[in-house]
């Protein structure tokens, strides 16, 4: 998604949004990421990224990207009315708030050129699936970990079921959505 | 959504996850950069525990993992080259850097009126919107960033300020730091182009 994105073209507005709307966004990121909404009050985890009081940028990009930054930094962003994806710097700050995959060290090379993740990736010895009580549904969010590494290398989307995953063994099975490089990872601040 | 992996202990604390300065990427994950060997150089010097973490010998032995050891070389091999083809790219970036010139044009307006139109500062990493107000407020005249025919911007400074704006970079002041004066084109234009070189 952000292969190719250069700020200074793509970036279609900046605004700041509604207090509505950002209760409604916050609650979606709560419902989303179950890992925000622990801890009372001002303990929250959100609350630790995005404090209530601070107004939340939307930065709208072209191709329905729309990007949330706080004071310039992307935090989140977003694909049309999809999932909310968690940036990857947010991402390594809170390795835990979405399910992990792993692939293996052939596959690394690949990710950070922008490749989706093949099944054979994640189901071969240097990969990581979660355990059938734990699978992934389609659709979901998730965060790429990489063999030997304690940091994440992308965000994904599922494409399957992490049990079907097993089963078919061919294929996409995460679709890359960031990851380490590319042109939202190289925008640490959005002027 | 599935639950997350791992025991979660209430207060739940950001991780701060150290960054290569050379290649911006977790230190970890430079081998897949287009600079390991400066970025090697960088965090040895850094931070020499992780860099024996990560660098030392039973730590590449570990790495190659699950790999054979023929796709391990030929992931060397391949970082090697990608190393090299940054680099190339670089010294070329830099090279057309210093060649590239910084125009400013006297453009008539009308008979006695003059703009005055300075092109090529983006190549030195100068904030156009910046400069553009450095200009309106040094000469109290109105300054603007914008696209001339060719899709290029520029500033566009009311007035005839030229020498005043080659004085400017000469003196390296505020946002103009770090643009060489050599680079520096004058041109006159008139009502028939044509233009004196200095």
């Amino acid at each position: 998604m952000f292969k190719k994105f250069s700020p200074k073209e793509d970036i279609a507005s900046q605004t700041s949004i509604k207090s509505s709307v950002q209760r409604h966004i916050r609650a979606s990121l709560l419902k989303q990421f179950p890992l925000l909404a622990q801890g009372e009050g001002e303990a929250q985890v959100l609350e630790h990224i995005w404090p209530k009081k601070e107004n939340i940028t939307l930065v709208k990009c072209k191709e329905h990207i729309s990007i949330f930054a706080l004071h310039g930094e992307p935090l989140f962003f977003q694909h049309f009315d999809g999932p909310f994806f968690p940036t990857l710097r947010l991402l390594h700050k809170y390795p835990n708030m979405c399910p992990q995959v792993g692939i293996d060290r052939g596959a690394i090379k690949f990710l950070l050129a922008g490749a989706s993740m093949m099944c054979p990736g994640l189901t071969s010895a240097g990969g990581m699936l979660p355990p059938p009580e734990h699978s992934i549904p389609e659709g979901a969010v998730v965060a790429i970990m990489a063999e030997g590494k304690e940091h994440a290398a992308g965000v994904g989307l599922m494409k399957m079921d992490s049990e079907q995953v097993k089963k078919v063994n061919k294929g996409v099975a995460v679709e890359s959505i960031t990851y380490l490089g590319d042109d939202l990872w190289s925008l640490k601040n959005i002027s | 959504m599935a639950d997350t992996a791992g025991p979660s202990v209430p207060p739940i604390l950001p991780l701060y996850v150290l960054y290569c300065e050379v290649c911006t990427f977790p230190p970890e994950y430079c081998e897949f950069g287009s600079s390991v060997s400066k970025c090697k150089s960088w965090l040895a010097e850094e931070h020499p525990e992780l860099y024996d973490k990560y660098w030392s010998d039973e730590a590449l032995v570990k790495k190659i993992g699950t790999l054979s050891l023929e796709n391990q070389k030929k992931l060397d091999d391949d970082s090697a080259k990608k190393e090299a083809k940054a680099e190339a790219k670089a010294s070329l970036a830099e090279k057309k850097r210093k060649e590239s010139k910084i125009t400013i044009k006297r453009v008539e307006r009308n008979k006695r009126k003059h703009v005055t139109s300075v092109q090529g500062l983006e190549a030195f990493g100068v904030d156009l919107k910046k400069a553009s107000k450095l200009f309106a407020q040094k000469f109290a005249t109105g300054s603007s960033v914008s696209k001339n025919l060719q899709g290029l911007e520029e500033i566009v400074v009311q007035g005839d300020v030229t020498e005043e704006i080659v004085d400017m970079i000469i003196d390296q002041v505020g946002v103009l730091k770090g643009v060489p004066e050599k680079n520096v084109v004058r041109v006159e234009e008139k009502k028939k182009k044509g233009g004196d070189d200095e």
